[in-house]
């Protein structure tokens, strides 16, 4: 205290000025989203075009927020849409709804529904925002539909970014098995890499997937 | 501003888009953070993603001075009556982001004690999905209602 803690107070300021800016220029550029992070949903299919969902309502039943609606109908014989006896011919999801909390995912056991990075859905009716089997399904190249066209801030390939709950909860996710691959191959990615690091040997994160 | 007859008056079509531009640039947001959703606005607000840049760090806590309100979070049955007074005593225009599953359609709490939406209450401009939206996510919802201001779709 004394005569010069006024310019050790700009000091302060000054040394700021002098940090590197932390502010993310949004539109611009986006930050990376964690790995393991919960965006908006996807319908798999398997690498032969096959649909991965078949129609057992387990998500729908799971869901806190009672957003999935889910109908199975059976397979028809001569051209089978998907390998179970059952295939799900309505699937909607309220967005709006939606908690993002990953239970669908984790209560389905075909793997067919998982969740992208993709987070930007701001919608202006609330219809808009029920995604539809036409609107979550992938096509048989892997390539995922969004209602909203592509911009600078809908990155569509965001929706190739498989969500990361097989890595924390499929045998691959520990650290007994890892390397050991828990997914089944879906279209257009293949079979996606296990995730590694579980046993805390190269840090926390593991290698971005296809 | 389209006559009844539909045609467009040059002036007042240059001017309109001249007052778009700086209603887009200068939008104060009211505080109305009801819940986890405002944690999420007031981290939009902060220097890692700094709604500054859209002219917008002023939260307003006087509603007469805001143009924009967030409805960030879970809106009660109780707290619908404030929303509205907030709302009506915002001067014209006025726009409304509904941040969040919650405020959007009551999210996972689907009982008694919660509007099911608060389009309900006030006239919604942009839904913002998510629960709750990063702050990334309601910069996206922003900048959707900046566009529609700006093309005068949401105009009022």
């Amino acid at each position: 205290m004394g005569l010069f803690s006024p310019i050790a107070g700009f000091g302060v300021t000054l040394k700021q000025m002098f940090r590197k800016r932390v502010t993310a220029q949004y539109p611009k550029e986006k930050r990376v989203k964690p790995q393991r992070f919960h965006g908006r949903h996807v319908l798999n299919r398997y690498p032969d075009g096959m649909e991965k969902c078949i129609g057992c309502e387990l998500c729908a039943g799971i869901c806190p927020a009672r957003c999935i609606y889910v109908r199975g109908k059976e397979n028809p014989k001569d051209a089978p849409v998907s390998p179970g006896e059952r295939y799900g011919f309505v699937y909607e999801i309220n967005m709006l709804r939606c908690i993002f909390c990953a239970m669908c995912v984790e209560a389905c056991p075909t793997e067919a529904i998982t969740m992208t990075h993709l987070f930007e859905m701001s919608v202006t009716t609330r219809d808009d925002a029920i995604y539809t089997r036409s609107e979550l399904l992938m096509s048989p190249e892997g390539d995922v539909p969004h209602p909203q066209p592509p911009s600078k801030l809908i990155d569509l390939d965001e929706l190739k970014v498989a969500d990361g709950w097989m890595r924390a909860t499929a045998p691959a996710g520990r650290a007994a098995y890892e390397g050991v691959r828990g997914w089944t191959p879906t279209a257009g990615a293949g079979h996606r890499p296990p995730e590694r690091g579980q046993s805390g040997d190269d840090g926390a994160d593991g290698e971005e997937d296809a | 501003m389209a006559r009844a007859d539909g045609h467009q008056n040059f002036i007042v079509t240059t001017l309109d888009k001249a007052m778009a531009w700086a209603r887009t640039r200068s939008m104060w947001p009211a505080t109305f953070g009801l819940a986890c959703c405002a944690i999420e606005m007031m981290s939009t607000g902060a220097a890692h993603y700094d709604l500054a840049r859209f002219g917008m760090e002023v939260f307003r806590a006087s509603p007469r001075q805001a143009d924009l309100m967030i409805v960030a979070g879970r809106l009660s049955q109780k707290m619908a009556p404030v929303l509205r007074q907030v709302y009506d005593q915002m001067p014209e225009p006025k726009w409304v982001i509904s941040m969040g599953a919650c405020a959007s359609t009551g999210g996972m709490f689907n009982n008694y004690a919660l509007v099911q939406g608060v389009d309900q209450i006030v006239p919604v401009d942009v839904y913002v999905p998510g629960c709750p939206p990063g702050p990334q996510s309601l910069m996206h919802g922003i900048l959707t209602l900046h566009d529609m201001v700006m093309s005068g779709e949401a105009a009022r």
